[in-house]
């Protein structure tokens, strides 16, 4: 055992820390500052950039054009890109859609989705849950009837409501979770299609949360018509591709190295922030608050990192990853409360963003402004991607064996 | 003992949640707070009818004021119906701190306010926060400097509740000794469009308006000043505790509400087949919001009827209930966003609004480790 980087691991850090420096979007890095909303082009930025130099994906195998990173070198360059305080790249179709297309989709899937996908040329969404189907996924109701057209080639009708569809507005490609076969138990009967967004009878509408945001949305299909080239493995066998897609998305949802840097925000804020004429980081009760999150944080890297290590050796992700997204959901809602609690009387004033031809200067400290919205859009990590409640569930299930 | 209602009092609750019932629907609020009701974020004429219909702006004044010969729990329980309704209009600001001032100084001034507050013609904002003082009553740069016959006002009040609805400011300012000095503090009724006073309005994230005050050589008589001239901390902390009082009931109607929507919502949603109340796990979470909510409203209680009391009797039951209402609003809140999973983080359900609301309750006259280190500092 050892926790020290080898001299190789060092050398790739520098390497990585500055071509960060040398090309991480400046005017990304302002309107981030600012809090400004980011366009589709501005979140493609960082992305295409990355797709250039071949990093953008950096768990692909080089096979399809990833970097061949080991694990403590993915490690090191999620710790660098939070260090560096970058936007991130865009889950939907790097480490999401694509880990399935490479594990169970066609030669011509891959080779028609994925270079795409690792240049940053197309957004992807992701269409799982639906009004009826959240914590219990299965229970989804949107249909996909197969039929034969007029060309003699075989497709899919679709016809449901997906909901809490990230950027779907967005998006040019989406996958779907569809019920091919109606009669089946929930599990079975269950198919993974990749939609074109632009098909005729989607419709996108905004969803929009407490801060303020337009995140997600309520994707409607009104006979949508899908090749049925286009879905991916084999008819009512979707819920493989799901369940293997969920055990990657939850590897990352940790966000340690993100966490690092909110920590650093908090502390950044309290030094400012005065109480009684002194900066609030020396009132003792906070301090205390910071140095617990801080171990807390550690404790939740250590696990992290023995999972890598674990993941290195052969193990894919298991059950134990819903212990990362517990723990680290939970620090990372720590981290919005403190930032609210340590900026006081200004975390009450509402600021709209720039996007409404208000250009006025939001009121209080520049990181005041964003506080409040932060702490309530962040109560959705412990909700997505499986209910902190249902991560429990596998956990007592699959691994305590209960 | 006895923790039982006048009729005249169950008469008061009944009236204002039987209007707000009838009138202050969520949609109706949200058309207010979104301007689509084609007001800037208030709606005069609901304050009119607070005045005229209810009568219920008079609760805590003498009858002698026109009032209805109530106090501190008349405030209460007018504040707990509007918890429960997420009404944005200033009463805690106009008739608990602006009356509250009034009734303390008495006097020709409380003899001329008072009944136009009753009347719905005067509508207070506090001006006291500043942008350095956090929660500290005396940490005050604007200042008063005594000028011929009345004083000359300058400085900046940060997030100035109510501010944009209002027809007067009563201000904290120093009019001596250094920046957080107990002596020199001294407080004003001024008028809001006084020259020399500019403002930046803002709403804030629940659903309020807000405002940035600037004074630049504002001139106010010395008929302006509430009490005594440098000696005005007191008379700021015990009203600051009465309008703290008023806030933990406000939270009681919050954090009840948002109990009772989640207990809704659970056993109407259905997932695995079932209603998520049927789960153990979401039953004992309920169940704590519960416990949650059934302290507050006894701290608040204990906290209203003890405001009459010394000072530091009174300051002590007020810091103990704030800040077990600032864990009920935290756990409350985001227990009852968790149970209700996406629904409860968008802008379309009620849930959402009133978990923004009782977020900045926890803050509002102090943040819990605030109260607590007041709490601790009265009593060893």
């Amino acid at each position: 055992m050892d926790l020290n980087f080898s001299a190789e691991d060092i050398a790739f850090r520098d390497e990585v820390r500055s071509f960060i420096a040398e090309n991480y979007p400046d005017d990304l890095r302002a309107k981030a500052d600012e809090g400004e909303e980011l366009s589709k082009e501005d979140l493609l930025k960082w992305h295409r950039i990355l797709g250039k130099r071949g990093w953008s994906a950096p768990a692909w195998p080089t096979q399809y054009g990833g970097p061949g990173w080991n694990s403590i070198q993915r490690y090191i360059w999620s710790e660098e890109c939070a260090r560096a305080d970058t936007i991130a790249v865009l889950p939907f179709g790097v480490t999401m859609v694509a880990p399935v297309i490479m594990a169970f989709g066609t030669e011509e899937q891959k080779a028609k989705h994925l270079p795409a996908i690792l240049k940053g040329d197309l957004w992807w969404c992701q269409g799982y849950s639906e009004p009826g189907a959240g914590s219990d996924l299965a229970n989804l109701r949107t249909k996909a009837e197969r039929f034969t057209g007029d060309d003699g080639k075989e497709y899919y009708r679709v016809n449901g409501q997906k909901t809490w569809t990230t950027m779907a507005q967005h998006a040019d490609w989406g996958f779907f979770l569809v019920r091919t076969n109606p009669t089946a138990k929930a599990q079975e009967g269950i198919s993974f299609l990749l939609i074109d967004m632009k098909s005729p009878g989607i419709t996108v509408r905004p969803i929009i949360t407490l801060g303020g945001e337009h995140e997600v949305n309520e994707v409607w299909l009104e006979d949508v018509i899908v090749p049925v080239e286009n879905r991916v493995f084999e008819e009512n066998k979707g819920w493989t591709c799901a369940k293997y897609l969920l055990a990657h998305e939850r590897t990352g949802i940790a966000g340690v190295a993100r966490s690092k840097r909110g920590v650093e925000r908090v502390k950044t804020i309290a030094r400012s922030e005065m109480e009684d004429g002194a900066p609030l980081i020396k009132n003792p009760f906070f301090k205390r608050k910071i140095a617990e999150l801080e171990v807390d944080l550690i404790a939740l890297e250590f696990t992290e990192l023995r999972t890598l290590a674990g993941e290195a050796s052969g193990k894919g992700p298991g059950p134990e990853s819903s212990l990362l997204k517990i723990k680290g959901t939970e620090i990372q809602q720590r981290i919005t409360e403190l930032a609210l609690e340590a900026v006081g009387h200004y975390g009450a004033p509402y600021f709209r963003g720039f996007g409404e031809g208000d250009n006025e200067h939001p009121i209080g400290p520049d990181y005041a402004h964003r506080a409040a919205p932060t702490y309530f859009n962040g109560r959705k990590t412990s909700i997505y991607g499986g209910s902190n409640e249902i991560q429990r569930n596998i956990i007592a299930k699959a691994v305590l064996g209960l | 003992m006895d923790f039982n209602y006048t009729d005249e009092q169950t008469m008061l609750r009944d009236t204002v949640a039987r209007y707000l019932a009838d009138t202050y629907t969520f949609d109706a609020r949200m058309a207010v707070v979104n301007g689509t009701a084609g007001k800037a974020g208030w709606n005069p004429a609901t304050w009119q009818a607070f005045a005229q219909e209810l009568g219920i702006l008079g609760a805590p004044f003498s009858e002698a004021h026109g009032g209805l010969g109530g106090g501190a729990l008349e405030n209460m329980i007018v504040m707990e119906e509007f918890g429960r309704a997420l009404v944005i209009e200033p009463y805690l600001s106009t008739v608990v701190i602006g009356g509250g001032f009034l009734k303390a100084v008495g006097g020709a001034i409380a003899d001329t306010v008072i009944p136009q507050i009753i009347e719905g013609k005067v509508v207070i904002a506090f001006a006291y926060a500043e942008p350095q003082g956090r929660y500290n009553l005396s940490d005050l740069r604007t200042t008063a400097k005594k000028e011929g016959a009345g004083y000359v006002l300058n400085g900046h009040k940060a997030v100035v509740y109510g501010a944009p609805w209002a027809t007067h400011l009563i201000v904290t300012t120093r009019s001596g000794g250094g920046q957080r000095d107990k002596e020199g503090v001294s407080v004003f009724l001024v008028p809001a469009d006084a020259k020399g006073i500019t403002r930046r309005d803002y709403p804030t994230v629940d659903g309020s308006q807000a405002s940035e005050v600037y004074f630049e050589n504002v001139q106010v008589g010395a008929d302006a000043l509430l009490g005594e001239e440098g000696k005005g901390l007191p008379l700021v902390e015990q009203v600051v505790d009465e309008a703290t009082a008023a806030l933990c009931a406000e939270a009681c109607g919050v954090t009840r509400t948002l109990h009772a929507l989640t207990l809704d919502y659970a056993k109407q949603r259905k997932q695995f087949g079932k209603a998520i109340a049927e789960f153990q796990v979401l039953q004992h979470r309920m169940v704590d919001m519960f416990l949650e909510v059934e302290q507050a409203v006894s701290m608040t209680l204990m906290a209203t009827l003890k405001l009459d009391e010394k000072p530091l009797d009174r300051a002590k039951a007020v810091s103990a209930a704030k800040i077990k209402i600032a864990k009920a609003c935290k756990a409350v809140g985001q227990g009852a966003v968790q149970i209700h999973g996406g629904m409860g983080i968008t802008t379309e359900l009620a849930t959402g609004h009133f978990f923004k609301r009782a977020t900045m309750i926890e803050g509002q006259f102090g943040s819990m480790d605030h109260h607590l280190a007041r709490f601790e500092a009265l009593t060893d």
